[in-house]
């Protein structure tokens, strides 16, 4: 019992701690940094003079200030937020309604033999043509509005996070289950308290790889069907060869990219936080 | 198990796994033929299958498949051998490894996707620009791989190369090499699979010349479903039958790696 106790005690500490020396760099990070930033600066340097000189022409690469230009307009005046946050809101829904059903079908094809027999063929059958192979096919039958999007982003996550519940569910030792046989606990509560927890770590890569692929996935769709979002901004910059929107919209995309990952990352930490005290 | 219940399970399953793609053919085929659903959306078996015929017979869809695998490979092997190249340089350099492998997953951030509009304007809509990015797309896993797997050989084997007085060259081809191989397998098995995500990407977007994504692109554009049924059936196929290469392939060159674990 003692040792419950004193790793209870310790371990926000120790999290504090870690926490701490996240925020303020060691001079090894800053220099790690440093040397990080040698090679887009001296690119993006090289980028500014090339361009200053005049051989670059603008059709090719705009000069670095242009684009910082570009994009300190479309900041201040909204567009890209506006753009930005419609991507993200479609990604949004899709993801939650793929998420959503590929957690009940995962599921359901990890708990059941049955299921898993009747649905899987199928599923890999669908599962092995590629999301955007369908956005042609899905744009006959819905058109191209909003609905369109969804499907698509959707699908891109259903896939991996399917396939993911399923396998971290079969992949629960049956010894953990019996465990709750002899505890005499009831179905809905051996599913709560020892096949999902159990099947955390493989749901939350499904959940990764799933928002990783809807994100893709939108790019995809607003590249070949739309007339709002980032996918939108970069067609349009390519058609007018504005070419500091494309860079815009493409580290808008990058950016966004970015910060889903790493939010997931920080999520994941947190609601497996229970697993550090058992390890340490 | 008997021999006979392990039969009698496994009919079991093939049945049970036959039921529902049976059952959703049925219903397809009887909604298309009594009109339930409108044809245009929902073309009858035996007409879908006429066009992947007609297709087969009259339009060249061999050849459309040609290009598109063409560029697939061409794209794929570029990419991957340099991915390799860089991977390792990126892995056993630490100077290199400071200055490049923080941009590079800055730049890994944007969606492939996003490039092509970049790349179309650097490239043209022709054959280079389709090239360009499928090698991208095959480039990226391949790196991400092979610096794992050499980041990861083993420090002992180091240590008896260190004793051995193995050359730089000596322990990249004795040491790192073989035990980044698993790794690197993985990267380009990925790299195929993206590779053919990239090709019909690039078909889609970059669409000019022939190739299977042009066909599905055209198929849409005339509204003619079946033939973007068949489009996507081949898709399906042919990344099917990439992944199983890739997998058989990756198992046979590896082969060794099981007899040593035993």
């Amino acid at each position: 019992m003692s040792i419950v106790t004193d790793s209870a005690l310790t371990t926000p500490a120790r999290s504090l701690e870690a926490a701490w020396r996240r925020i303020v760099p060691s001079r090894r990070g800053l220099r790690r940094l440093a040397i990080a930033l040698i090679l887009p600066l001296g690119a993006l340097l090289a980028w500014s003079i090339a361009s200053s000189q005049g051989r670059l022409p603008e059709q090719i690469l705009p000069s670095p200030a242009y684009v910082y230009a570009t994009l300190a307009e479309m900041i201040g005046s909204g567009e890209i937020l506006y753009h930005a946050g419609i991507s993200l809101r479609r990604v949004l829904i899709g993801f939650l309604f793929g998420a959503a059903a590929g957690l009940t079908l995962g599921m359901a094809m990890g708990l059941s033999r049955r299921i898993d027999d009747y649905v899987r063929p199928l599923f890999l059958a669908f599962a092995q043509i590629p999301t955007l192979g369908w956005i042609p096919l899905l744009m006959l039958i819905f058109g191209i509005g909003e609905t369109l999007k969804i499907i698509v982003i959707a699908k891109g996550a259903l896939v991996p996070m399917t396939m993911n519940t399923a396998a971290g569910i079969r992949a629960v030792p049956a010894s953990f289950v019996e465990v709750g046989n002899a505890l005499r606990f009831s179905r809905l509560q051996t599913l709560r308290l020892i096949v999902l927890p159990g099947a955390a770590p493989a749901i939350f890569t499904g959940i990764r790889y799933g928002l990783t692929h809807s994100w893709t996935a939108l790019v995809g769709v607003e590249l070949l069907a739309s007339s709002e979002g980032l996918g939108y901004l970069l067609v349009w910059g390519r058609q007018m060869f504005w070419l500091d929107v494309v860079i815009v919209a493409m580290i808008a995309v990058g950016v966004i990219g970015f910060l889903m990952d790493k939010g997931l990352d920080a999520s994941e930490v947190y609601v497996q936080r229970w697993k550090q005290s058992e390890g340490s | 198990m008997s021999l006979a219940a392990l039969q009698a399970t496994r009919a079991v399953k093939i049945r049970r796994g036959l039921t529902l793609p049976v059952f959703l053919l049925v219903v397809w085929e009887v909604s298309s033929r009594s009109g339930l659903v409108d044809a245009r959306f929902l073309p009858s078996l035996e007409h879908v299958f006429l066009t992947a015929k007609h297709e087969l017979i009259d339009n060249d869809l061999i050849g459309e498949l040609g290009f598109s695998l063409f560029r697939n490979v061409v794209g794929f092997f570029i990419g991957s051998g340099i991915g390799i190249v860089f991977g390792t340089v990126l892995a056993l350099s630490r100077a290199a490894d400071a200055l490049i492998t923080p941009t590079f997953n800055g730049l890994k951030q944007i969606s492939l996707l996003a490039w092509i509009p970049l790349i179309s304007i650097w490239f043209g809509f022709g054959e280079q620009a389709k090239i360009v990015f499928v090698a991208i797309a095959a480039f990226i896993p391949v790196v991400l791989n092979t610096y794992e797997g050499m980041r990861n050989a083993p420090r002992d084997l180091l240590e008896v190369g260190h004793a051995l007085k193995f050359t730089p060259l000596q322990r990249i081809t004795r040491i790192f090499l073989p035990s980044a191989l698993p790794s690197i397998a993985t990267g380009v098995h990925l790299g195929l699979i993206y590779s053919w995500l990239a090709t019909v990407g690039a078909e889609y977007f970059l669409a000019i010349g022939r190739g299977v994504g042009g066909l599905i692109i055209a198929g849409r554009e005339r509204f003619d479903m079946a033939l973007v049924m068949v489009g996507v059936i081949i898709l399906g196929l042919v990344g099917f039958i990439l992944n199983r290469l890739a997998a058989t392939l990756e198992s046979y060159l590896l082969r060794w790696r099981v007899s040593a674990a035993h």
